[in-house]
């Protein structure tokens, strides 16, 4: 934590735990019998319920979106230039919800979490978790949380696919619906990215067929080229050009293999990082999620038909440099949008970092995210 | 009310679809929405007009005409496409009138008249580029590239099969003189278009 909270700072936060024995029907066909969601919130839920924002995560995301967890806390959370008072998603008119997915590694139920029926870590046996899935998850969650309609679910990337499920499966259940830096489904660069990430972590020799937990091990080395694979898709040419360019650590070529460039050392510094945090199993099951993704499915194709079950109003946003999910993707999910004649918004927002834009504030984005979100509080009576 | 969408929300029939091409601030829409229960969107670049639709609710697409067209629109799937004050900003007018009636049943258009007395008047009395309310620009900075007039637009009209439906001229302030009404190439300076293909009722 920086020596003093900044004023627009939602401050110190603390996760809840929240336990479900309800048994959960998956896409896959399986069941989770019992199952534990982390969940942080921010500001308060109004006197009809009115008020509250789902915040769903990206790929490596979790439930910590805004403020710090304690004086040690050198970053706020993921998403805390968009969460506060005052921000976009302003806190004092805003009951924000911030969860860890199923089968995340940051306290919710996952692959590295128990499973009753053996007393071991899941591992391998956890089963494959659908956006739908997570949905579903959510509005169970909402239920819990007394909430029966949202006045947003929002999310970027991974997390816009959520918004988008939102909109379809439970379509009386959200107002608006915001998808940023996102897609309708994957193209076959994106799944091939994937599969690239899948690879170097199933390859690993300590992965031991996902259940190195068995092991006391950690497929280290597979989590940090996933990692560093992922990580250059984030980002543009241009930042990465900007941030580093050709420069070396030392002032001379080496002629050898160790990580001469400061763009090398910088990836492998971050691949290193995420290694120790995030699981294995768990990024193998999100990536997995990011390619079935593809609510035109059931409906021959057809994104506009899938739409048209949608009653929520919806804002996307793209940025001009992201090539993971380019501004066309975003195009193609708002042309289905006015085909199937639901009211939405648009707008690319010219940024300079890639995908990874949708987490960094410029003022346009702030601007139209703003003018946006004050809209959907006045609806509410915030 | 302005004179002018007092005009064109008599056009526009309860429920009616429209897309608004160059929305700007969204104060049309916004207007036939909520007294004239119309749905639809409007297409924009300037990014400070996109927010203010946002802010209040009118649905907005970021989306250039020049570049983009409305090729991401179906045929027939709007029952009026209006385009007001952006006709002379935009590179193929023409080309926009054809999309225009490609993806509405009717449109309508307004522009300002380059044929008005004043403009007239002071291009050949001083030589230089008239400047108007309407026209508030410089030659070199204006974003009105493909100005003409009234006649030049009924011109064009008829050679595309264009059929005018209805025609209100007003002056700068979109007021409805009846002198405009008599010399409408010469003392009109903005008109209100109501446009449909030949063959369209």
């Amino acid at each position: 934590m920086p020596d003093s909270l900044p004023a627009d700072s939602v401050g110190v936060v603390a996760p809840q735990t929240l336990h479900f024995d309800t048994p959960i029907e998956l896409a896959c066909g399986q069941a989770l019998d019992s199952y534990d969601l982390v969940v942080e919130t921010y500001g308060q839920l109004n006197a009809d319920a009115s008020n509250a924002v789902l915040i769903c995560h990206a790929l490596s995301g979790h439930h910590h979106a805004a403020g710090y967890h304690s004086a040690d806390e050198r970053k706020p959370g993921w998403w805390d230039s968009c969460i506060g008072p005052g921000k976009p998603i302003d806190t004092n008119r805003f009951f924000v919800v911030s969860l860890n997915n199923l089968g995340g590694c940051h306290g919710s139920t996952g692959p590295n979490s128990i499973n009753p029926a053996t007393g071991k870590p899941y591992g391998p046996d956890f089963p494959v978790i659908t956006v739908g899935d997570w949905v579903k998850s959510q509005a169970l969650l909402a239920d819990r949380l007394g909430i029966q309609c949202w006045a947003a679910v929002v999310g970027g990337s991974l997390g816009g696919m959520q918004a988008l499920q939102w909109s379809l499966d439970y379509p009386e259940r959200l107002k608006h619906s915001v998808v940023i830096a996102s897609t309708p489904r994957l193209t076959a660069q994106n799944i091939a990215f994937n599969e690239v990430a899948r690879q170097a972590i199933t390859s690993d020799r300590e992965f031991h067929d996902g259940r190195y937990y068995d092991f006391g091990l950690v497929p280290r080395r597979g989590l940090m080229l996933a990692r560093m694979v992922g990580h250059i898709t984030y980002l543009s040419d241009a930042s990465m050009g900007e941030k580093f360019g050709r420069e070396l650590r030392d002032q001379a070529y080496k002629f050898g293999y160790d990580a001469e460039f400061q763009v090398e050392s910088y990836l492998r510094y971050q691949g290193e990082r995420f290694s120790e945090s995030f699981d294995a199993n768990t990024y193998l099951l999100m990536t997995k999620a990011l390619d079935y993704f593809d609510p035109a499915y059931d409906y021959g194709g057809d994104l506009a038909r899938a739409l048209a079950e949608a009653r929520c109003e919806f804002l996307v946003l793209s940025f001009s440099t992201d090539w993971r999910f380019t501004p066309a993707r975003s195009e193609e999910l708002v042309n289905a949008m006015i085909a199937a004649r639901r009211k939405v918004s648009y707008s690319e927002i010219d940024a300079p970092w890639g995908h990874d834009a949708f987490l960094i504030p410029t003022p346009r984005y702030t601007d139209i995210f703003t003018a946006y979100m004050d809209r959907v509080a006045r609806e509410v009576g915030q | 009310m302005r004179p002018d969408l007092e005009i064109i929300q008599q056009w526009i029939q309860p429920g009616y679809h429209v897309l608004d091409l160059g929305c700007g601030d969204g104060t049309l829409l916004d207007y036939l929405q909520r007294e004239r229960g119309a749905s639809g969107f409007g297409l924009e670049i300037n990014p400070e007009h996109i927010t203010t639709c946002m802010s209040r609710g009118v649905p907005v697409i970021e989306q250039n005409l020049d570049t983009q067209g409305l090729g991401n629109f179906d045929d027939g799937s709007f029952d009026t496409v209006l385009m007001t004050q952006a006709l002379q900003a935009v590179r193929r007018p023409d080309r926009v009138l054809d999309e225009m009636l490609r993806v509405g049943r009717d449109g309508i258009v307004t522009f300002p008249n380059f044929a008005h007395w004043r403009l007239r008047w002071g291009l050949a009395l001083s030589g230089r580029m008239p400047e108007s309310e309407a026209l508030p620009y410089k030659w070199y900075n204006t974003p009105n590239i493909r100005l003409c007039t009234f006649k030049d637009f009924e011109a064009l009209c008829r050679q595309k099969g264009i059929r005018i439906k209805s025609r209100r001229v007003v002056d700068g302030q979109h007021q409805n003189s009846w002198l405009a009404r008599l010399w409408p190439n010469l003392l009109g300076e903005i008109a209100i278009y109501r446009i449909t293909r030949e063959n369209e009722q």
